[in-house]
């Protein structure tokens, strides 16, 4: 599997993503945010950080940026994107996934482990989690509170596009393990051809026993398929 | 301008500061010259009033690369790795504006750091605010959290410790204190001598504004009413172009390309070009009108004062302007050479060709001011307090009180603003005795703590001085590290009265003590005096920053506990010692009396046992006794990992509550398996520790025998309380 992160200045997880992927055996590239082609690539990952500083709306200048165009292009051709936490907030700002992600309910930056439910484990992305399967993973976001019309949310529901919730140890999905304010628990979501997954917890940070746990394993592992 | 009286007044500049002046120049000197000669003699920038004292602390040792006098010290880590650390005040700036003031705290500090070639990997703070009920601790708690959180969040490295306090004495002049943590190869470490005449100096960064003009000197003076006019004083941050020019840098300095670094902080381009021509016993010569301004028709004063963020000054070898330039040009940075150095020893700054002021570097630099100032003792309080004469209190409410205040509570509602996980090597974060980090792709990793006790400083200095470098030292060891060295941050009130100067020489004494005796050098610091409002001072605060090293990723330790039916051990000796303790504080509102005794001889032992014990992977889990007594310690280990614990009733007890609240030092509790008992006892015993079996863990009960007996998840609710309610 080969796979290119894409660095915007201000990212600062793609360091992480790298290790991660790298772990996980993939061919990885970064790939600087003024460069015009693509490497070959069957996973593009838009990682997290604040592009550009984030001081207009989070990821909206990445959104416009030059290397954008051709991850678009990719991705409408059916190549794999992971967008985590700014990354998430990015493809949103592209429209490659639809909705928004607002200010956190509480008006602060949040960074703590919370439970998420894996509610789709039919993807690319999950193929390697039970469903409903409970994963304990970090969150570091000042906007995560995702929202969409009903119209989308309805689709999102009927076509089992929402990737993952958030809950409690038991998988409850309740306002007591709402973090951030986000629209039904949602904590990532799909494309309706489910190659583009979008996501505010961050998986590259639970791979390793020694500073987390390894909950995130599976979804490279699944990718590697 | 004409220079009257006022205007040298206004320049924080003394009479006789300014006569000297005058002789030093033979002549007056002009407004620009004035502006440079008050920013580089202001305190902050000069130390003139700490310099003698600072003399005395231990700075070498054989772990020691750098000691202070750089941007940074630099501690040897092992292999090709170094480890880059320091401390530094953002105290009057955070009081006028706690955001922007906190922010660029953090930001400042990262540069001392980096500019050293240091990959920064951790960031800690210390904060003091007012009572809680003072009208303005709310906002400026908030925005301070939010103001460290917001700047290294963004640039992407993890804020993993500190400590929040709030206490009276900082109602009008709070203290915000950020250290910064970096990685750098040995053989890759730059420093800020300038060398060689007729080298490039370049300009790169943000560009030059009008904010922070003058805040040196702003620092270096006590508050009044018109404090709050200050504002367009305080610098504004912008951790985006810090994170480009960090990126930049640090590529640069994959190359041979630099001569020397310096960043533009207090006193911005004119103190980065002082110091660095002023190391080099070299001249300096700067065209202002290259220097790349934000705002139009900037004057050369204004320039050579701003305090504009994320700029840094460099003396490149030759022919690699171009190699450089094009480094800073992919990351979108501003990158001109505004000067080159000469060998005139004179800083000369010339705008179109006019030469606008000429100053020899001598007369900013080695013959600043420096002032012995008179200082008295403090005597030891008399008072001890007689705790049968006060109301009686059980253990549970004595406890319950403790760990419901604002100073003791769980500070979740501030470290979660805080991304403590980027970077990926966080193995243990806030809450803990230390964070510890794991050094990127090895099997290694650094311990680092802040600690401060103004109480007991301000009680008897020279004890509450050697007791913080104990605690800090107890802090590293009990999560398994070996303490390398410190940096401190000195926050004091104004040295002009002889009993705050007292307060700070007195400090030190102890300090100088407990480091000389622990091997435990300070390699970086950073002095802030005139922490005061209309002569009201603060209490000495001195803020110490400790780093340790874990050399096996398999022997490190967090203060949880671990699992039932292990065996709890107290180390160090319990006498029961109330004075100046927190239980004396939060329950009857009493902050008299001595503070506990630090008996260094004990703290070396005790300490090195310790830590070869957890070194032999015979202990589960381990904390240091501090503040609020062993029951507050066993309370936290409880806490934090949901399970109980059964204390027995200590043979020949005198007095449950001394017992149990009292701050005797030099201690710690240690949780050991059964099976590893009678190891760790003949261990302690061979090395004369004085020890006590005190109980064991249980399931979710903290039980003391005939005492108290407590549920851990009501205690947590307790615990969790006060942040969530304020």
């Amino acid at each position: 599997m080969r796979s290119s992160v894409i660095v915007f200045p201000g990212s600062n997880c793609d360091r992480d993503i790298t290790v991660a992927l790298e772990k996980m055996q993939f061919k990885n590239e970064m790939v600087w945010h003024k460069e015009t082609v693509l490497p070959k690539s069957d996973l593009i990952v838009i990682p997290g950080g604040f592009s550009y500083g984030d001081y207009l709306r989070s990821g909206a200048i990445a959104g416009k940026s030059l290397i954008i165009d051709e991850v678009i292009k990719a991705a409408n051709g059916g190549c794999l994107v992971l967008g985590i936490c700014n990354g998430f907030q990015i493809l949103t700002e592209t429209g490659l996934l639809k909705g928004t992600l607002q200010r956190n309910k509480n008006l602060k930056f949040i960074n703590r482990d919370v439970f998420i439910k894996v509610v789709n484990n039919k993807t690319r992305f999950s193929l390697n989690y039970k469903k409903n399967q409970i994963l304990n993973i970090n969150i570091a976001h000042n906007e995560g509170n995702y929202f969409t019309d009903s119209k989308h949310l309805d689709e999102l529901k009927n076509d089992n596009l929402i990737a993952f919730q958030y809950c409690d140890q038991i998988g409850e999905v309740s306002d007591e393990t709402n973090p951030n304010g986000a629209l039904e628990n949602i904590a990532g979501i799909y494309n309706s051809k489910k190659n583009i997954l979008g996501m505010m917890p961050h998986p590259e940070r639970m791979i390793d026993n020694n500073i987390s746990n390894t909950d995130g394993c599976s979804l490279f592992s699944s990718l590697l398929k | 301008m004409n220079i009257t009286d006022k205007v040298i007044e206004n320049h924080g500049l003394k009479k006789d500061e300014y006569k000297n002046i005058q002789k030093l120049l033979k002549r007056d000197p002009n407004f620009l010259e004035l502006g440079i000669f008050s920013a580089m003699w202001n305190e902050h920038c000069s130390y003139k009033s700490s310099r003698k004292h600072l003399k005395k602390l231990p700075t070498k040792g054989k772990q020691v690369i750098q000691g202070p006098g750089e941007n940074a010290g630099v501690v040897d880590i092992g292999d090709d790795d170094a480890i880059i650390f320091k401390i530094e005040s953002h105290n009057h700036p955070s009081y006028i504006e706690p955001y922007q003031g906190a922010a660029t705290g953090v930001g400042g500090i990262l540069r001392d750091v980096f500019t050293m070639g240091a990959r920064p990997i951790a960031l800690l703070n210390s904060i003091h605010f007012g009572t809680p009920a003072h009208p303005k601790t709310k906002s400026l708690l908030n925005g301070v959290v939010s103001g460290i959180g917001g700047y290294g969040n963004c640039i992407g490295i993890p804020t993993v410790a500190g400590e929040t306090k709030f206490s009276e004495t900082y109602n009008e002049n709070i203290l915000v204190n950020a250290m910064a943590v970096g990685h750098a190869k040995k053989n890759k470490i730059f420093y800020s001598k300038a060398k060689g005449v007729n080298k490039a100096v370049v300009y790169v960064g943000s560009k030059t504004g009008r904010d922070g003009i003058h805040g040196a000197s702003m620092a270096s003076a006590e508050f009044d009413e018109s404090s709050e006019e200050k504002k367009p004083t305080v610098q504004v941050g912008d951790p985006f172009t810090e994170k480009l020019l960090l990126e930049a840098c640090l590529e640069l300095m994959k190359d041979e390309s630099i001569i020397a670094i310096q960043d533009m902080g207090a006193a911005g381009l004119t103190s980065s070009s002082v110091e660095m021509a002023s190391k080099g016993s070299l001249g300096i010569e700067l065209d202002l009108e290259k220097v790349p301004c934000r705002e139009e028709n900037m004057t050369p004063y204004e320039m050579m004062l701003s305090e504009s963020q994320e700029r840094m000054l460099i003396i490149l070898e030759d022919n690699k302007e171009e190699y450089a330039r094009k480094i800073f040009k992919k990351w979108d940075l501003d990158f001109v050479v505004i000067g080159k150095t000469t060998d005139t020893k004179n800083l000369v700054l010339k705008f179109n060709d006019e030469i606008k002021g000429e100053i020899p570097i001598e007369a900013l630099s080695s013959k600043a001011p420096v002032y012995d100032r008179k200082w008295i003792r403090k005597k030891l309080p008399k008072k001890e307090i007689d705790i049968k004469k006060l109301k009686k209190i059980s253990l549970e409410e004595g406890l319950i009180k403790i760990l419901s205040s604002p100073n003791y509570s769980n500070k979740d509602w501030v470290t979660s603003q805080y991304d403590q996980m980027v970077m990926c090597d966080t193995l243990l974060k806030s809450g803990s005795d230390a964070a510890i980090i794991r050094i990127h792709n090895k099997d290694k990793a650094i311990a680092v703590s802040v600690d401060s006790s103004a109480n007991y400083c301000n009680s008897h200095p020279i004890t509450g001085g050697k007791q913080i470098v104990c605690e800090n030292w107890r802090n590293l060891i009990s999560v398994g590290a070996k303490p390398l060295a410190i940096t401190n941050c000195l926050n004091f009130g104004n040295p002009e009265n002889e009993k705050i100067m007292g307060e700070f020489a007195e400090c030190l004494e102890g300090i100088k003590e407990a480091c000389e005796y622990l091997n435990y050098p300070v390699v970086s610091g950073n002095v802030s005096f005139y922490n005061g409002t209309n002569k009201k001072n603060i209490f000495p605060t001195p803020v110490i920053g400790g780093v340790g090293l874990i050399n096996n990723l398999n022997t490190y330790l967090s203060h949880h506990l671990k699992e039932e039916k292990n065996n709890l051990i107290l180390i160090g000796k319990t006498f029961g010692h109330l004075g100046q303790s927190c239980f004396l504080k939060e329950n009857y509102s009493i902050s008299e009396g001595r503070p506990p005794e630090v008996n260094l001889l004990n703290e070396k032992n005790n300490g090195e046992t310790v830590l070869n014990l957890i070194n032999k992977n015979l202990i589960r889990s381990a904390h240091d006794v501090s503040s609020g007594g062993l029951i507050t310690s066993l309370s936290e280990m409880a806490m934090s990992a949901k399970l109980g614990l059964k204390i027995s009733k200590p043979r020949k007890l005198r007095n449950p509550t001394e017992y149990f609240f009292g701050e005797d030092q030099s201690r710690y509790i240690l949780e050991v398996k059964n099976e590893n008992l009678d190891k760790v006892q003949k261990y302690l015993k061979n090395n004369n520790i004085f020890y006590e079996i005190i109980g064991s863990t249980q399931k979710k009960y903290f039980e003391i025998e005939g005492e108290m007996k407590l549920d851990i998840n009501d205690l947590c609710k307790i615990n969790n309380q006060w942040y969530n309610n304020y």
